[in-house]
């Protein structure tokens, strides 16, 4: 069977837009499309940009079961993330100056609570389990009369394990805290309803579901009603919270994306478990491999895997067919190991060994085959190249040993 | 990264990758580097009574540019003295590889390596 080299595995960073979004976005650009502003009043080609961009915004709200009223349209899930907790917290400051996320978030929600802290804010950073969950307790623990919110990714964007928002939202809304949930790798992936969830605040990016880059919304709950301080400010677009003349061919292929998604969801689920299963058991026998976080309770498409004694950037070398991503310092811009694997209290070999494959609509049984052989083979290969691997397999305790650290 | 020709070379072809054993005295072993910090390069050097360099090994555990490094090294230190051995410099590894900023260190690393081979032997000898 034919494959294109080198097969891409790194769904998580990105994906691909669908075709039949990119069909649906190709007409609202030029002069024979629907080309004009949505906040035109006075003319039919501000009428059709505007029916467009509500039609997506309810297919985007229909994913995950909320009003297409608490939809805001964004550049992204980081503005997301941005609007929902610079939001929050310059809103109700009067009431509490305190935050509350975990270590392993993604940057977009650690810089800002960052930002804020320079404000004079306060933020409790939790550490995750080993799983790379959160202890609900540690977090009940965490909780001030000063807290104001909690923020916490749905989905992990290294190891793809799932946070427990039901409980956590009953948690905060019992204690009166606002909850906002970081939503961009999780939406089209596993069910959210947020009729049922007590979560205030959830950002989605279009990118990580087959839809563009560039667009993405926050839903800002409207009972009981939530309040943000907007940060961008202009003509009093999306209820004043985010101006800017929206990006019409955006919103309708992040509408037509969020769409698919909903239709697909259940069968994909299955699909991608079975290949993501096929890609383990393919590996799981060869020595001295670790899966990094939950396995049970983690999106379909996601294996995180630490080769020990094998380097993370070498290893991707020697897996150029497969487009996936390292938790090494070598392939970060701060020469620093995987915070999220660092978290987890992996040590920093392991984060250093460690390979991240995301799997997704376009991975087909045929990638995984080829996978499996090459995976065994290159690390087999640098493994003989290891001095690290010498001394394991000579029963030499590495932690006895004097490094010279550079 | 895009990684140049030479480091993909010695990447796919390491040469006098092995072990020589470290209890010969006419042995010099050197490890340098740290799991911690993704970089760990055992070199190893066989040397014979003129002071020559007969035969070098290493096994490298870090990225491309660091296995490269170490490859080349044992290439390059074959046939010299180990005054002239432990007289290279990391700036002729990187430049032969043509290594980016970012890789300099595993040039360094490698300079680091052979001078400690250098050293292993010759405190053997006094021992001896």
């Amino acid at each position: 069977m034919h494959l294109n080299l080198p097969i891409y595995l790194d769904y998580s960073a990105t994906t691909p837009v669908d075709p039949r979004v990119a069909e649906q976005m190709m007409h609202y650009l030029t002069l024979q499309g629907k080309f004009g502003n949505p906040a035109s009043r006075s003319h039919k080609f501000g009428w059709e940009a505007e029916q467009a961009v509500e039609i997506a915004r309810e297919q985007v709200a229909a994913l995950i079961n909320a009003d297409s009223k608490e939809i805001i349209w964004t550049s992204g899930a980081t503005e997301s993330n941005n609007l929902a907790i610079k939001g929050i917290a310059h809103f109700y400051q009067k009431k509490g100056k305190h935050l509350i996320t975990a270590k392993t978030e993604h940057k977009a929600v650690l810089d800002t609570c960052r930002a804020l802290e320079k404000e004079g804010f306060e933020v409790t950073y939790l550490d995750p389990e080993p799983t790379g969950l959160i202890d609900l307790e540690k977090l009940a623990a965490a909780i001030r009369p000063d807290t104001i919110l909690v923020s916490l990714m749905h989905v992990n964007n290294e190891i793809g394990v799932i946070t427990d928002i039901a409980a956590v939202g009953q948690l905060t809304r019992s204690k009166g805290v606002y909850f906002h949930v970081d939503a961009a790798q999780s939406a089209g992936k596993i069910p959210i309803d947020l009729a049922q969830l007590q979560v205030d605040l959830m950002s989605f990016s279009a990118h990580k579901v087959y839809g563009p880059k560039g667009a993405g919304a926050l839903y800002v709950r409207r009972k009981p009603k939530v309040r943000l301080e907007p940060m961008i400010h202009g003509g009093g677009h999306e209820r004043g919270l985010r101006s800017g003349t929206l990006a019409t061919h955006q919103c309708v292929g992040m509408g037509e994306a969020f769409r698919i998604a909903q239709l697909e969801m259940s069968d994909e689920t299955i699909r991608l478990r079975q290949l993501r299963d096929k890609l383990w058991n393919g590996i799981k026998d060869m020595e001295q491999i670790f899966i990094n976080g939950d396995l049970d309770q983690r999106i379909p498409g996601n294996l995180n895997i630490s080769f020990n004694f094998v380097e993370g950037e070498s290893l991707l070398m020697g897996l150029r067919d497969l487009a996936v991503s390292s938790g090494s310092a070598c392939t970060s811009a701060t020469l620093e190991p995987s915070y999220v694997l660092r978290a987890l209290g992996r040590s920093d070999e392991l984060a250093h060994s460690s390979i991240r494959f995301t799997l997704g609509r376009f991975t087909t049984e045929a990638d995984i085959d080829y996978a499996i052989p090459l995976i065994r083979e290159q690390v087999g290969k640098l493994r003989e190249l290891s001095p690290l691997w010498d001394m394991y397999q000579e029963g030499i305790d590495l932690s006895t040993i004097q490094w010279t650290a550079h | 990264m895009a990684y140049s020709d030479k480091v993909l070379n010695h990447y796919e072809n390491p040469r006098n990758v092995g072990v020589l054993d470290k209890d010969d005295v006419a042995v010099g072993t050197g490890m340098v580097g740290a799991p911690a910090c993704g970089d760990v390069m055992r070199l190893q050097i066989r040397v014979n009574d003129q002071g020559v360099i007969e035969d070098a090994k290493f096994k490298t555990y870090g990225c491309g540019s660091a296995i490269a490094s170490s490859s080349l090294l044992t290439e390059w230190v074959k046939g010299k003295t180990l005054d002239e051995a432990a007289s290279i410099k990391n700036t002729e590894i990187a430049e032969e590889l043509a290594l980016p900023p970012v890789k300099i260190h595993c040039s360094v690393l490698a300079e680091s390596a052979i001078k400690a081979a250098v050293d292993d032997y010759k405190k053997k000898q006094q021992v001896n």
